[in-house]
């Protein structure tokens, strides 16, 4: 249907511009209109904490936040976030304090290479913050389970979450977690 | 990855009338882009529908829910009024994807989610889906994760979601919108099955877009089940899923609904054993009946046959599971 040259990387389609508010900050960037979230995050922005595992759904090594979810910037066209919030982990930190699920990560020793950890810290804060998600360790597993670790470090990343929840619902009640990552 | 042109819908009409054959909406972006990757998918130009009002979820006066086509799993799953009252739904949408995927997936996109079969997923395999007249790998290949009911001479691939299994059982409509206006068509007519012409999949016309899909009224009093095996216990597709509901009359059963996932060509309804079970007591036996009914005529491949007892198993538990609430049910009630 298409010939080869449709194949190439760099869009024959004309530029898109797309205004979006990263870890907090307003910016406007340009950007091919097949151009991936992910790709878009690493290649043009140079944030290379969010990984490509699988580079199709199924790993959760890519794991944003978009309006305050987590999603997989994998399957996401950068485009697709005309006026939204993207968080990413260099935005999780907040005032040079680490967000509790960065500390309890630390603390409870919860990566081992470390490649799918600022996924899984992407889902968790996210899962702190939601509460359709049940707070018993079924649930964070099952909510947790898009998110893949080779390395097998499941157990002290389970302990790490459910130890990051005892300090978040302590800034959760003191009114400032929960920053400012759009609607959800 | 290949290059396309991408535009915003900004109403429901102009996205149903501007789009050419090779065009594709594009909601959640779960399905496309990771097909569009592997270049199984080659839409020339992309329509982004997130922007038009397709969220709302909303009782009809006749009793039924109405979901709009970009309602997301996530908030479908957890919406009040579909947790009280259709929590069949609400567990099939939970035991889809991750959260992440529900997070983005939408419910029309949900219907219209491709077979995860890997020949399909692979251009240079033979595939009648993806390649008309190409042939199927899948029927002589690696076939464990293949259809056991509903499949062709040209294509075994399964139908791979969990929530439309649930909206098989519950009984829903389609409304679409398209060049010549709006049509409903009923859930259970919306997929094809493979046939001569496995790569049609849907009732979907060229440049139609689904705007909303309505669940019947709720079955009252009544309990309902999704079980789904898979190989893990999260984060993967079915080998064999059942979607159960059943409303008592004293002890025997009023209605039952059945469907199958993960077995099957098309979100698979067993009306045969469904109406084999009206009338029968709730019982261990009457279940077993209704499993061998619905898999009565399944067909297995080299790799497959497993599913076949599997998928038996599957109803026998979610009837009992379902039969055993409704009796809560009917006991609060009384
Ligand atoms: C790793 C992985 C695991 C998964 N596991 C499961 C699972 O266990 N169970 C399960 O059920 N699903 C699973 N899925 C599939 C997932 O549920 C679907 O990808 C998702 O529901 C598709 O919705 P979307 O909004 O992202 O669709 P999109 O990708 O945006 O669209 C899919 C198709 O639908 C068309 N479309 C979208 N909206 C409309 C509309 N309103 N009208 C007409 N056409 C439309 C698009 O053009 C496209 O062809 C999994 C997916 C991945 C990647
Ligand atoms: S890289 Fe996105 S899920 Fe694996
Ligand atoms: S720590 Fe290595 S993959 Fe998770």
């Amino acid at each position: 249907m298409m010939d080869d040259s449709a194949h190439s990387q760099h869009s024959r389609e004309s530029q898109q511009t797309l205004n979006f508010t990263l870890n907090g900050e307003a910016m406007t960037l340009e950007v091919a209109p097949n151009a991936v979230l992910l790709d878009v995050l690493r290649e043009q922005l140079h944030l290379g904490g969010t990984k490509k595992g699988c580079d199709h759904g199924q790993c959760g090594a890519c794991t944003v936040h978009v309006d305050g979810q987590a999603m997989n910037s994998c399957l996401r066209l950068a485009v697709m976030c005309e006026g939204q919030h993207v968080t990413t982990v260099e935005g999780l930190a907040h005032d040079g304090e680490l967000h509790p699920v960065q500390q309890s990560f630390l603390e409870c020793d919860a990566y081992q290479c470390g490649y799918c950890t600022s996924g899984q810290m992407m889902s968790a804060s996210a899962l702190l913050a939601d509460g359709r998600i049940g707070r018993d360790d079924a649930s964070v597993k099952e909510a947790m389970s898009g998110n893949i670790c080779r390395c097998g470090a499941y157990k002290n990343i389970l302990e790490a979450i459910q130890q990051a929840r005892l300090a978040y619902d302590a800034t959760a009640e003191r009114g400032t977690a929960g920053r400012q990552e759009g609607a959800a | 990855m290949r290059t396309f042109a991408y535009s915003r819908a900004d109403s429901v009409e102009r996205a149903a009338h501007a789009t050419t054959p090779t065009a594709a909406f594009v909601a959640g972006g779960t399905t496309l882009l990771d097909l569009v990757k592997l270049d199984v998918m080659q839409p020339s130009e992309l329509v982004d529908i997130n922007a038009l009002p397709l969220k709302q979820v909303e009782w009809l006066d006749d009793g039924r829910l109405k979901v709009g086509a970009l309602v997301t799993n996530t908030d479908l799953a957890h919406h009040p009024a579909v947790k009280q009252h259709y929590p069949l739904l609400s567990e099939a949408l939970l035991a889809g994807a991750s959260t992440q995927l529900r997070n983005m997936a939408t419910t029309a996109g949900n219907v219209m989610q491709r077979t995860r079969c890997p020949y399909f997923r692979d251009p240079s395999a033979a595939c009648n889906k993806r390649h008309p007249g190409s042939g199927c790998d899948a029927r002589d290949g690696l076939n464990r994760m293949h259809a056991v009911l509903g499949g062709s001479e040209a294509c075994i691939a399964v139908h791979p979601s969990d929530m439309c299994v649930a909206m098989a059982a519950l009984g829903a409509t389609l409304t679409l919108e398209g060049p010549d206006g709006e049509r409903e068509v009923p859930f259970g007519e919306f997929h094809r099955l493979p046939g001569d012409t496995p790569h049609i999949e849907h009732d979907l016309a060229d440049g139609e877009l689904i705007t909303a899909i309505t669940l019947d009224a709720p079955l009252a009093p009544a309990g309902s089940h999704y079980l789904k095996l898979r190989d893990r216990a999260s984060y993967e597709f079915a080998l064999a899923s059942c979607a159960a509901q059943v409303a008592l009359d004293g002890d025997s059963i009023g209605t039952a609904r059945l469907a199958l996932g993960g077995v099957a060509t098309k979100p698979w309804r067993c009306a045969e054993a469904e109406a084999a079970l009206a009338g029968q007591p709730a019982t261990l036996e009457s279940f077993e009946r209704a499993a061998e009914i619905a898999l009565a005529d399944a067909e297995p491949r080299e790799h497959n046959a497993f599913k076949i007892p599997l998928a038996r198993q599957a109803i026998v538990r979610a009837l009992r599971e379902a039969a055993r609430l409704a009796g809560t049910t009917q006991e609060e009630q009384a």
